[in-house]
């Protein structure tokens, strides 16, 4: 398989691979460092990868596992807590201003959540899989998916008016 | 579209009973301006999960194909080894002094030699006077 065709494949689907290791990992750098060894581990399967019927949920499966080797590793101890920077494209509006900390709290909320929340949260609501695509890449039963994701967005939901009563009072 | 469906569906969102399309309406509405005041404190969350869709991972990844490289240097090694083999031609050692020399230059290196086989010895002869010396510091050394 060539480098091209390689890439064709692997394209669409490896924005989705990073922003499931920043979900996990939060920091940046570590996201990063995380896809380039997923890719890189897809190269050099490249020959198998004929034979796998769906690449992108395998590579999903390969980040998921990975990130949370990661987590688990001594080494996570050096992980830093890295928020993201927003860019501020926009005018300097109060309204705006306001809207923009309130959309950075869901991410600080999103990162307080337990680890399979966090995956159901971000393959449902962030990159909109299918019910049935995430029983496969989380191996988990449909039931327990229903529940881990009400609770993570009613738990999303009572922090962030929590946040935003704080901040009036 | 109404308020009323709106407020339905976000109860059904929160049961985690929504179908993606659904969702997606959800979305689409949130991310106007237009939304009822009641409802503006789940607008963030929407909001953010479009912005988190958003995001892209800019990172060159490189990709080298690792298995060529030994095989190429493994054939540019045979290749210089082939060439050397090719190229060695062994240089004919000379036989005796006569074909390498003239006579009058082999006879005046012999000399030469023969003068400094001559001193060489002179100076292995007063040698011998150490030996003499060694002797006595040794008999001084054994009394005591």
């Amino acid at each position: 398989m060539k480098q091209t065709e390689f890439l064709n494949i692997v394209l669409p689907f490896k924005d989705k691979l990073f922003r499931m290791a920043k979900r996990l990992l939060v920091s940046t750098e570590e996201a990063e460092d995380a896809t380039q060894e997923i890719l890189i581990k897809l190269w050099d399967k490249k020959n198998k990868m004929e034979t796998y019927n769906n690449v992108e949920a395998f590579a999903m499966t390969m980040t998921k596992n990975f990130c949370l080797d990661r987590l688990k590793s001594k080494q996570a101890g050096n992980l830093k807590l890295v928020h993201s920077n927003y860019t501020d494209s926009s005018t300097s509006l109060q309204n705006d201003l306001e809207a923009k900390d309130s959309i950075s709290w869901v991410e600080r909320i999103m990162a307080e959540l337990p680890e399979q929340q966090k995956m159901v949260l971000q393959l449902r609501d962030v990159e909109q899989y299918e019910y049935e695509e995430i029983e496969k890449l989380l191996d988990m039963k449909p039931t327990a998916i229903r529940v881990a994701l009400s609770r993570a967005r009613k738990t999303v939901r009572e922090k962030l008016i929590e946040k935003h009563n704080y901040g009036i009072a | 579209m109404e308020l009323h469906k709106i407020e339905k569906l976000i109860e059904k969102y929160f049961e985690a009973a929504t179908t993606v399309a659904e969702e997606e309406m959800l979305r689409e509405y949130f991310s106007k301006d237009s939304v009822a005041p009641h409802l503006e404190q789940h607008a963030p969350l929407f909001n953010y999960f479009i912005k988190a869709k958003e995001e892209r991972y800019t990172k060159q990844v490189p990709l080298k194909p690792r298995i060529n490289y030994l095989k190429w240097v493994s054939v540019a090694a045979i290749a210089v080894f082939m060439v050397g083999l090719y190229m060695y031609q062994p240089t004919p050692a000379p036989v005796t002094l006569a074909d390498e020399y003239t006579q009058e230059e082999i006879e005046s290196a012999q000399e030469a030699f023969a003068l400094l086989a001559m001193n060489f010895n002179k100076g292995t002869e007063q040698l011998y006077h150490l030996e003499e010396f060694e002797k006595t510091t040794n008999k001084f050394l054994t009394k005591k």
